[in-house]
């Protein structure tokens, strides 16, 4: 993998980024819209639901955290959608750039964007709302990282499923996580799903995070081997994803979509 | 070309055959370009030009065949063999929302370019590009635009230069000084350039050698200059008229 190569991707990003107002503005604007609005959501409930439950970091949190996990994803697809929009595919597919290292320069312009979205979140839901971070103790870092390599894994499945069947396919990409939402227990414990959906929500790396941020923000234990389960899980969606993403690139290369790539389809 | 020295192909074809479905797109073709030499590919629309220049420059698989780029192998090493390979194309514009330089400064890095600041500097000025420097390349005529692509097929001093209809929406002006600045860049660098246009004048005052495609196949090879004399025609444009119309009857073209 050549670094030089890999690095124009970011910098390219970094170019778009610097000049455009359009670009920078959606980096923080709808997350604090979303730390504003859930954050007096969680006063109003602490208000009404006299119990002992804390809202603030368990519903705040999960809001900031799914935000983060949302962004991460976003930040892969819309370097990849740069292309897209530029109709650029062939300069940069026709160049000796590989896809590891296209799909790595995407990775690196996506945790750039994302954290400046992270950073932001934090700002608000600490000073606005008085979320402390302290609350998740030694679990926070490792619960950013599942939702981070997912984030990952689902921009890597989202820009294969645009690369085969075009830029109109980036529709289908933006509701991907309202979608994913209900069943990876965000706002709620497993428990209230029905049983079948407990089995779906059992295969996305986020619930096992989202369930261990309630059992940490409730002094209850959370197990070490669902947390390594959503790790397991959070890394094998990557390598499916990136195998996705390889074979629609192949079917690409063999049927002559990336040359005909505005076409949206090569019959 | 000097005697006695033998130039290894800067680009080599064999067999290349591309068939979508039933359809055959290219039938098994086989050239070599050697450095220096500026090589016209001719056909009409449809011929098989653009999915054979698709194919060697990596972004569509051939049905069978093979590439070797500067003695690499495309399909093997494709990374390496595209390091020594640039193009320029009507079709594939630079991001317009990028400036001139940052354009190439990407792409330089792409082609992993080590003395980008020098070898940007002497491409703006060798394409007139220094005033649009810091402009978004998107707002510039389209000659401008394809002015800039040129510079940027040239960035990593390629050894084989794809060209699809490089001065197509160029004044005839801007046309002669860009086919001067290839012709001296191809000849001082030894770079081999394969290039198509439909301008026949073009073709004639710049290649070296033309390759006629028809229906995927190559029909004709020769001089440009030579070539319609031998066919009884006297202009290369009136030799590939010919040929269009009556792809599959070389013999009629000579009585």
């Amino acid at each position: 993998m050549k670094l030089s190569r890999l690095a124009a991707i970011p910098l390219r990003q970094f170019y778009l980024y610097r000049g455009s107002a359009a670009r920078v503005v959606p980096l923080f604007a709808w997350v604090t819209v979303d730390m504003v609005l859930w954050g007096f959501m969680t006063k109003f409930l602490s208000g009404m639901a006299h119990t002992s439950y804390r809202f603030v970091p368990a519903l705040l949190g999960a809001v900031l955290f799914w935000d983060f996990m949302t962004r991460v994803m976003q930040g892969v697809t819309t370097a990849f959608f740069e292309d897209v929009w530029s109709r650029n595919f062939l300069n940069v597919f026709a160049s000796p750039i590989t896809m590891p290292e296209y799909i790595a320069g995407l990775l690196v312009s996506s945790i750039a964007t994302s954290l400046v979205g992270l950073a932001v979140m934090i700002v608000v839901a600490a000073l606005a709302f008085g979320l402390s971070f302290g609350v998740y103790g030694a679990m926070l870092l490792p619960f950013v990282l599942v939702l981070f390599l997912f984030g990952m894994a689902l921009g890597i499945a989202a820009i294969a499923l645009v690369l085969r069947w075009g830029p109109a396919a980036e529709w289908f990409v933006w509701p991907i996580p309202a979608l994913l939402s209900p069943f990876a227990c965000v706002y709620y414990p497993m428990t209230t799903l029905p049983a079948p959906l407990q089995w779906l929500a059992r295969l996305l790396p986020p619930s096992y995070v989202f369930e261990g941020m309630r059992a940490v923000v409730g002094g209850r234990h959370f197990e070490g081997a669902l947390l390594a389960a959503a790790f397991g899980l959070a890394a094998a969606y990557i390598l499916i994803a990136y195998w996705l993403f390889a074979r629609v690139f192949r079917y690409a290369v063999q049927t002559g979509l990336i040359a005909r790539y505005s076409a949206e389809t090569v019959s | 070309m000097e005697f006695g020295v033998v130039r290894e192909p800067v680009l080599r074809v064999e067999n290349l055959r591309k068939d979508y479905g039933a359809v055959q797109a290219v039938r098994g073709i086989r050239f070599e370009v050697c450095p220096g030499e500026l090589v016209g590919l001719l056909g009409l629309n449809g011929a098989g030009k653009t999915t054979t220049i698709s194919m060697i420059l990596g972004v569509l698989e051939p049905t069978a065949g093979s590439i070797q780029i500067d003695g690499i192998d495309l399909r093997r090493h494709r990374s390496r063999a595209l390091a020594c390979t640039n193009f320029a194309a009507v079709y594939a514009p630079l991001p317009g929302n990028l400036t001139v330089y940052q354009n190439l400064r990407i792409f330089a890095l792409l082609y992993g370019v080590q003395d980008f600041h020098a070898r940007a500097e002497m491409l703006l000025d060798a394409f007139d590009l220094r005033k649009f420097r810091n402009t978004k390349t998107g707002i510039l005529s389209s000659g401008e635009q394809t002015r800039v692509g040129l510079a940027k097929a040239l960035l990593n001093r390629p050894r084989i230069l794809l060209l699809d209809e490089p001065t197509a929406s160029i004044d005839p002006a801007s046309a002669r000084d860009i086919r001067h600045s290839i012709r001296s860049f191809a000849r001082e660098s030894q770079v081999g350039v394969l290039w198509t246009s439909h301008n026949m004048y073009e073709v004639e005052e710049v290649c070296d050698r033309v390759l006629f495609l028809s229906q995927g196949e190559i029909i004709l090879e020769g001089d440009p200059k030579a070539l319609p004399a031998q066919y009884g025609k006297s202009t290369l444009e009136e030799l590939f008229i010919g040929v269009a119309r009556e792809p599959l009857d070389l013999g009629a073209l000579n009585q």
